[in-house]
Order: C-alpha cells, then structure tokens, then sequence
C-alpha cells in the first residue's frame, strides 16, 4: 500500500490534516492505535451514559457567522458550517483565589471591567499588557528556532500585583501549559485570547458531534481511516521517511508522513533504541472526578459554567510531588452553556493536578480503589466553591494520567505536550512532519488549525 | 469559457471558502481583501481550487494577479478560454 500522505493518529490535528489533504485530491490514510478517534479529545460510554474524555468547554467562540478568527478560519479551510459544531456559549465563569474573584463571560469588557474593581492600581499597566498581546501574532510559522520568551517575565513589565499576575495565568496554565511554572509568551497570547477575548462554547452532544462530522466529511472526500492501526515503527532512508509499520507488522509506504503522536514519540519511532536528549516528553498531567448528578448543577445553586479556584497563597503550576494536588483545581459543569433544552443529566467534573508516575506505576488490584479515594478528596477540596451536590450523585467517573495514557499514547499522560514546541512542523527527517500538541497550536480550535497549517505548508504542493 | 463564465467560477470558489460572505455586491475593480475577510490561507484556497477544478498552475510570482475580480479574469481568460466550464 502506498500514500501521499500517512497521518498518525486520528486526533483533532489529523483529522483536520485529513480533511485538508483529501478534499484536494490526495491519496491520504490516518493511522489510529486506539478502537476509537479523538485522541486527547475522545469519547466513551460507560454504564448507558455518554462522557467526553478530555473536553471541558471548546475556546475560542465566536458567534455563528463571525468573519475573521480562528473558529471562522477553522470552518473555512474544513469546508464545514457553523451548524457542524453547533457551539453554544458559556453563562459566565470565574478565576476564585484567596479573598478575590474575577469573573468573566465571551464578553472581553465584562473582564476588564472585572479587573479594574478588583486591582484598581494594575488597570492601566493591564491595558498595556493587552496592546502588546493585540501586536503579538503569535501565528507566525517562522518565529521557531527564536528563544521563548518567558511570559511572567512580560507580564512583570506591566503589572507589579503577583496576586494578579497569577490569576491570569491560572485559567491558561489549567487549560493549555506544556511548562511548569512559566509560559513561553507566544502560547500565553495563544491562550489568553482563546480563552479571555472568544471565550468558551460547547456542542450539545460534547464533542463526539465535532469528531464524528470531521470523520463523515473525512471519508465522503475519500481519505482512509484505519483504526487499531498502531505505528510501532517509521523506517528512514538517508534522512527520509520511507514507510511505517504497524503493530501486527503491516508495512505502509508513503511520500510523507505527519505525525500527532508527540515529538519524543515520533522520533523514538524512527529509532526506539535513541536515548532522547531532546525532545524531552512533558509531564503536566491531570486527575479528573467526573460526577453524574440526579439534577442540573443550577437546581442546586451553582450557574457557573467554570471555575478556576486556588486555595494556596500562590498558584503552583508544576507536577506535584504527591498524587493529587488539592490546593487548585477546575469546576466545569457541561450543563452550564446556553441551551435551549437541559442535557440528560447533570454533571460536575472536578480537575485537578496530578502526579503521573505515582498513577502509572500503581498495581493494578489498587488502581480502582486509590482512584475513588482521590475522587472523594477531590471533590471535598472543591466545596469552597461549590454547593455540597455528593448527595446527588448517581454515577461516578475518575480519569488520570494512566487513563491519558491509553488514550493519546502520549509518555507521562502528559497532557499538552512537550515543553519544547516544534511551531514550524519540521523534524530532522525532510519528508517527516509534527501537528498536533507538541506542534503548539492550544486548545480543540488549535489543534485543528496545526493539522490544516502543517498540510497546507508541505503537503499539498 | 468566456470572460463572464470565468468570473462565475470565481465567485462560485469564492463563496465555497468563505460561505459567510456576501458577494452579491462585489465590486470587480476594488481589491477581494477590501470588500471581504480574506486571509493568506484564503488565497491559497483560490489558487488549489482552480487547480483541482481545471488543472491550472498558478505560481507564486503570479498571485498578485489575483488581488481584484478584474485582474483575476483577465489573467486566467488565456488560460482558460478553451477549457470548458467544469460540471
């Protein structure tokens, strides 16, 4: 068998490479190991009822027929309609520390506005951060090679309350930091307008409805999708990708090959026996208690669609060196975006940072019982900013990095990749390329955007 | 093709890539990028369209032929005045 292009891993960038490279004509197969798509953004049933594996809220919403921005420019490329990912947006959402709590909604002023009462003497050094983030395009392809430039750093220029300066970093770190600690300034602009600029939305039937038009569309344009396809190996000729083998031994020549299976993963493909200096695998990865409830969140009292909490006197963005850190976390609630009908049932999913080698390594005969545990201590750290909703519980769920893991095959379950991002998509080998999480394209939008941007630059000529 | 069935397929490629777009009151002297939102990616799509509909190469020196309506029919008339519309 011989393609164009064999893309690894059905996730939101190679689907969206897919489409692209199929509706012009190219002779294009995804590989995916797992039984089933969307990698870090999958789905799954448990017990008659539907869950999303990693989605919390889709960022970058825009208003149905908006020109210009990413989930438009998303839409265009795909050749897909707004209607395809029926996006809904949040009610409102907030960042709670210690004695102050910002909320914010898609409405950027609401933020602003939030801001100037609360830190009244950072207002005006706040507004300067905001042109230097409006000039930054952090886009642009070519800037990969440049040192990152450390986003405290930046934000220290223009702010000088560290109480602030954290409280923005909370909601971007929690939803799209590789790094520890510090963000490079380029994913933080990233970031910072997916998240406070769009803002959050969600498709009524979670993500499975996104996947599963981009897969339609996928094959309606003639790409193949092979799934439980593992690549256990990419064979290279003189600095070329030649072919990939697959877990039962399959041999797939092609002419080039992406890859969303992360950068230290790809290159341990082309050679298992390499000890990776670099890329070095991340290791931020999370702990989620997800909680079905008898009722809506609302008819408890809780109408917020996310919570950011930090209970500690700082916020600690780092790997923690116990299997839970319970200081922060995220509250998200699925039912809490602008829909016309309540969903089937109510939900609570409580994230929080976790540990991956205690997760990975734990036996297996004590894996089920630690991770109830955790999800009780979990969701009794979360009561601060939560009504007490453990009396409604009807079903209970509990992922963590082990459960990642399986899903993206990602080392660590890290989450959002490597540290180090490859934001030009070029590895050492001339026809092998990167999309996805170590690519560095934030978020679902994002991810999407990496797999369409990587093909259009090399594999469409 | 004549020069008002080139056009045609223009606006026909111009309202797949961006459906948001109105272009009934395009103004075919006046620069696509002014009248609407149209990036770099956009542009791209132009040129990949028209290959894959009818087999013409566009070089990149080229694409500044592809700023107005006008321009865009008038550099594609040779190129395309014997290929017939595509079904």
């Amino acid at each position: 068998m011989h393609y164009d292009t064999v893309i690894i891993g059905a996730g939101m960038s190679g689907l969206s490479a897919g489409v692209r490279l199929a509706y012009y004509e190219k002779n294009v197969c995804i590989l995916e190991r797992h039984t089933t798509i969307g990698g870090l953004n999958s789905f799954y049933r448990l017990r008659k009822r539907n869950y999303d594996v990693g989605l919390h809220a889709v960022t970058n919403y825009a208003e149905p027929g908006t020109k210009g921005g990413p989930l438009s420019k998303l839409l265009r490329q795909l050749r897909m309609k707004w209607e395809d990912f029926d996006l809904r947006p949040q009610l409102h959402s907030s960042i709670v520390f210690p004695d102050c709590t910002l909320r914010f909604t898609n409405d950027f002023q609401c933020f602003l506005d939030e801001v100037a009462s609360s830190f009244p003497r950072q207002i005006d050094g706040f507004r300067r951060l905001l042109t230097v983030i409006d000039q930054h395009d952090a886009l642009n392809l070519d800037r990969s090679g440049g040192q990152p430039a450390s986003a405290r750093e930046v934000l220290s220029e223009h702010l000088t309350d560290s109480r602030l300066i954290d409280m923005i970093f909370c909601p971007l770190m929690f939803y799209g930091s590789p790094t520890p600690r510090d963000m490079d300034f380029s994913q933080f602009v990233i970031m910072f307008k997916s998240i406070f600029y769009e803002g959050f939305g969600r498709p009524f039937d979670g993500i499975r409805l996104i996947l599963k038009k981009l897969v339609r569309h996928f094959k309606s344009l003639g790409g193949q999708l092979k799934l439980r396809a593992g690549v256990s190996e990419i064979r290279q000729e003189d600095g070329q990708a030649r072919a990939v083998v697959l877990d039962d031994g399959t041999e797939i020549t092609a002419d080039n090959v992406l890859s969303s299976a992360g950068a230290a993963e790809t290159m341990r493909l082309i050679d298992p026996s390499a000890t990776p200096v670099r890329p070095e695998p991340g290791d931020i990865s999370f702990v989620e208690s997800i909680s079905v409830l008898d009722r809506e969140p609302s008819d408890l009292g809780h109408d917020q669609t996310i919570v950011f909490y930090n209970d500690a006197d700082s916020f600690h963005y780092e790997r923690p060196d116990v299997p839970v850190d319970l200081r922060s976390g995220i509250i998200c609630s699925p039912n809490n975006f602008d829909y016309s009908r309540p969903l089937e049932d109510g939900r609570i999913r409580i994230t929080a940072l976790a540990e991956p080698d205690y997760w990975l390594n734990l036996p297996e005969d004590e894996y089920q019982r630690v991770k109830m545990e955790w999800n009780d201590r979990i969701i009794e750290s979360a009561l601060k900013h939560i009504p007490d909703f453990r009396a409604h519980v009807i079903d209970t769920d509990v992922f963590t990095p082990r459960t990642i893991r399986r899903f993206t095959g990602h080392d660590n379950g890290c989450v959002y990749g490597a540290p180090e991002k490859f934001v030009n998509g070029q590895t050492p080998f001339r026809n092998l390329y990167l999309c996805g999480t170590d690519q560095g394209f934030l978020g679902i939008v994002g991810a999407m955007l990496s797999g369409i941007t990587i093909a259009n630059r090399y594999l469409l000529k | 093709m004549t020069v008002e069935e080139i056009r045609q397929v223009i606006i026909d490629i111009l309202e797949r890539i961006a459906p948001d777009e109105d272009l009934s009151d395009l103004d075919d002297s006046v620069a696509f990028r002014e009248q609407m939102e149209l990036d770099s990616m956009d542009f791209l799509d132009i040129v990949m369209e028209l290959r894959k509909a009818y087999r013409i190469q566009i070089p990149e020196e080229d694409y500044h032929n592809l700023n107005t309506m006008d321009s865009t029919v008038s550099y594609l008339t040779p190129k395309l005045k014997d290929v017939p519309v595509a079904g």
